[in-house]
């Protein structure tokens, strides 16, 4: 498969009153072509804030894109300026975004046909009349019952599930290499997101688009996922394979996490402990202070990179990495 | 149906709340919102009662009306034996000590101006279960232990608190009446991954410390439900679609709607998820303001037949104590 998106040591700062927070810390990862990955880690983790930045969505001030690299179809898009003429044609035409909440993401005072065509128009310069008719042709596609009468309605006319279902179309018009999906099923009730996660399953395979989901339901990210990056505290701790991963947790986060998770007959084991405050970080493991394994020299030594294992699995536990336990 | 057995917690039977919806300059009637239509449970004393569905299906809205803070339109709600349904004021003060409901939300149900001594401590007063500064002191500690928390934190406010730890006073306050039934509605949806855990295990092994202490834990989270409660009750606009054993209902899941939430649920388990056959429902959950005739999920269900949008099919025993209300079972 052909690399599509390359990012390395891509640390986002935003500058507070009590200090720098790092949100997004050397964090470094890579999306094939038509390949879906996910992205796990609870509130606060830097998931959204890495995808904001590979967009170049942060607001500056207070936030900064201090360093790294973002290779897209063979060009850094960190060189061009956040407004550029290169990164707007990018955003929406060649990586289009969905968020979680579709009611504030859409324009309550513009129709939906007006909205998607304004994508059409501004990135292929096509006419109204024909952006019209591949709007209409696209609401079909992600299931909009009678699309030729919904294209007319304005956002507050459409339930959840079928404004998200637009939102999911929109991210579509262009044809684009990649789409990031940040909790877009979130809000959505359980049958409802089912829906939508076939779907989108369904129009990036058809499309051979690739699909990065930004998620902290690691159901979703077993049923559709095959690689995955688990973040904590603005680093990946953890990347890997999803099979790989869950049989073979190597970080001591992605094990606490997997155990979190209730199943049947299994008593839950939760993370003793609160994911740590971003601001005026130490260098060593940011899940030193709730870690099991943690040794002596986990307290001296600043975090290991993220480090090849085997096959597609990396990660960054020192005590797993050099056999550091007894067990 | 579900008989009012003696010694329940709760029994509700044939419960209804119908909310009015107002148009207009004279604020007219126009229509009811039948929010609940004959909904009939018990909780048993030591159970955690699962009530899982989908928004706006009424399940927050049975927590509410059974610790009164509807008035229901029509059907009893009993709580240990008393009928509170039209209760006034001042006998349900007396009652409410014994129920307690846990919210979603720990960022907007604690009172920010208050420190979280007061917080939990306020039941104490209202209630008059201590008698000296000293006393309530000591209680406000032994509940903040009882919750996990540390008693040096009863001076701080809500806002220093993370999100966990305030859902950890939320169980703290509800704990001081000394209650027979807490209602947990959504308790741990905001929370992440690792602190859902954490609740969770606080209140299994609160249960497991008073042999009394029943849930009614509302959740749209299948697996939650399904690791807390020993009966898990399903509802679908309004209605119980199936009640059962926990295990039972996961393992012989009867109602099609049961089974595509059920299915919906991805599992967090790669394997099993690769094996595993995904029913996909069509359309949106319909309003409750104009529920579809007959039975309310006919036109999703995959296997309705004509009879389904003609009647409402009864809740019905299925066998082993497995009621289920579908034509088609």
């Amino acid at each position: 498969m052909e690399r599509l998106l390359t990012v390395s040591g891509l640390t986002t700062e935003f500058r507070t009153e009590r200090g720098t927070v790092k949100a997004v810390n050397d964090v470094s990862y890579h999306v094939d072509e038509g390949e879906i990955i996910g992205l796990v880690g609870e509130s606060g983790c830097g998931k959204s804030v890495s995808q904001l930045s590979v967009m170049q969505l942060i607001p500056n001030p207070p936030g900064k894109i201090v360093a790294g690299s973002v290779e897209f179809e063979g060009q850094d898009l960190l060189r061009y300026g956040r407004e550029s003429r290169e990164m707007c044609a990018i955003r929406g035409g060649r990586i289009s975004m969905v968020f979680q909440e579709p009611m504030t993401s859409l324009n309550p005072a513009m129709t939906i046909c007006r909205q998607m065509g304004e994508v059409l128009t501004e990135h292929l310069g096509i006419d109204k009349a024909e952006a019209r008719e591949r709007s209409v042709d696209m609401l079909s596609q992600v299931g909009i019952p009678d699309p030729g009468k919904r294209a007319d309605d304005y956002p507050h006319q459409l339930s959840g599930g079928m404004r998200q279902r637009v939102m999911v179309g929109m991210s579509m018009l262009c044809n684009p290499k990649m789409i990031i999906a940040d909790e877009a099923t979130t809000a959505l009730d359980a049958t409802i997101q089912a829906q939508l996660l076939e779907l989108m399953y369904e129009m990036v395979n058809k499309y051979h688009t690739a699909l990065v989901m930004v998620t902290h339901n690691l159901g979703i990210v077993a049923r559709y996922v095959h690689r995955v990056n688990v973040m904590y505290a603005g680093r990946i701790i953890e990347s890997g394979t999803v099979r790989e991963l869950w049989a073979n947790p190597m970080h001591p986060y992605t094990e606490g996490l997997l155990k979190c998770v209730p199943k049947l007959g299994e008593r839950l084991v939760p993370i003793k402990g609160m994911p740590p405050s971003l601001i005026n970080r130490p260098p060593t493991c940011p899940f030193l202070p709730r870690c099991r394994l943690r040794q002596k020299s986990c307290f001296e030594e600043p975090v290991p990179e993220l480090t090849h294992v085997e096959g597609d699995h990396y990660t960054t536990c020192r005590v797993r990495l050099e056999g550091l336990t007894d067990d | 149906m579900i008989e009012a057995a003696r010694g329940n917690i709760v029994d509700i039977v044939n419960l209804k709340m119908y909310f009015p919806v107002r148009r207009g300059l004279l604020k007219r009637k126009i229509a009811d919102v039948k929010a609940l239509d004959d909904v009939s449970f018990s909780i048993r004393p030591g159970e955690t009662l699962g009530l899982v569905g989908e928004s706006g299906c009424g399940k927050t809205t049975v927590g509410r009306c059974i610790v009164r803070l509807y008035r229901p339109t029509g059907g009893i709600v009993m709580f240990e034996g008393a009928d509170i349904s039209h209760s006034g004021e001042s006998d349900l003060r007396q009652i409410r000590r014994k129920m307690a409901l846990v919210f979603q939300d720990p960022y907007s149900s604690l009172d920010p101006r208050m420190s979280s001594g007061d917080i939990v401590g306020e039941p104490l007063k209202i209630h008059h279960l201590v008698k000296s500064k000293k006393e309530y002191d000591e209680r406000v500690a032994e509940l903040f232990i009882m919750s996990g928390l540390s008693p040096d934190m009863t001076d701080r406010y809500p806002h220093e608190f993370s999100g966990g730890q305030r859902q950890r006073l939320s169980i703290a306050r509800a704990l001081a009446g000394d209650p027979s039934l807490i209602v947990c509605d959504e308790p741990i949806s905001a929370l992440d991954v690792s602190m859902q855990a954490q609740i969770l295990n606080l209140l299994q092994e609160l249960q497991s410390k008073n042999d009394r202490l029943s849930y009614l834990f509302i959740s749209h989270d299948l697996l939650a439900v399904q690791y807390i409660s020993q009966r898990v009750a399903v509802m679908y606009l309004g209605r119980v679609v199936e009640i059962s054993d926990a295990g039972e209902l996961y393992a012989n899941t009867l109602h099609p709607y049961s089974i595509a939430l059920l299915s919906a649920q991805p599992l967090p388990d790669p394997v099993a998820e690769e094996k595993r056959h995904r029913i996909i429902l069509t359309g949106d959950v319909p309003t409750p303001l104009n529920p579809p005739a007959g039975c309310a999920f006919h036109p999703r269900c995959p296997r309705a037949k004509k009879e389904c949008s003609e009647s409402v099919p009864p809740l019905r025993d299925a066998g082993g104590g497995h009621f289920v209300a579908c034509h088609c079972v």
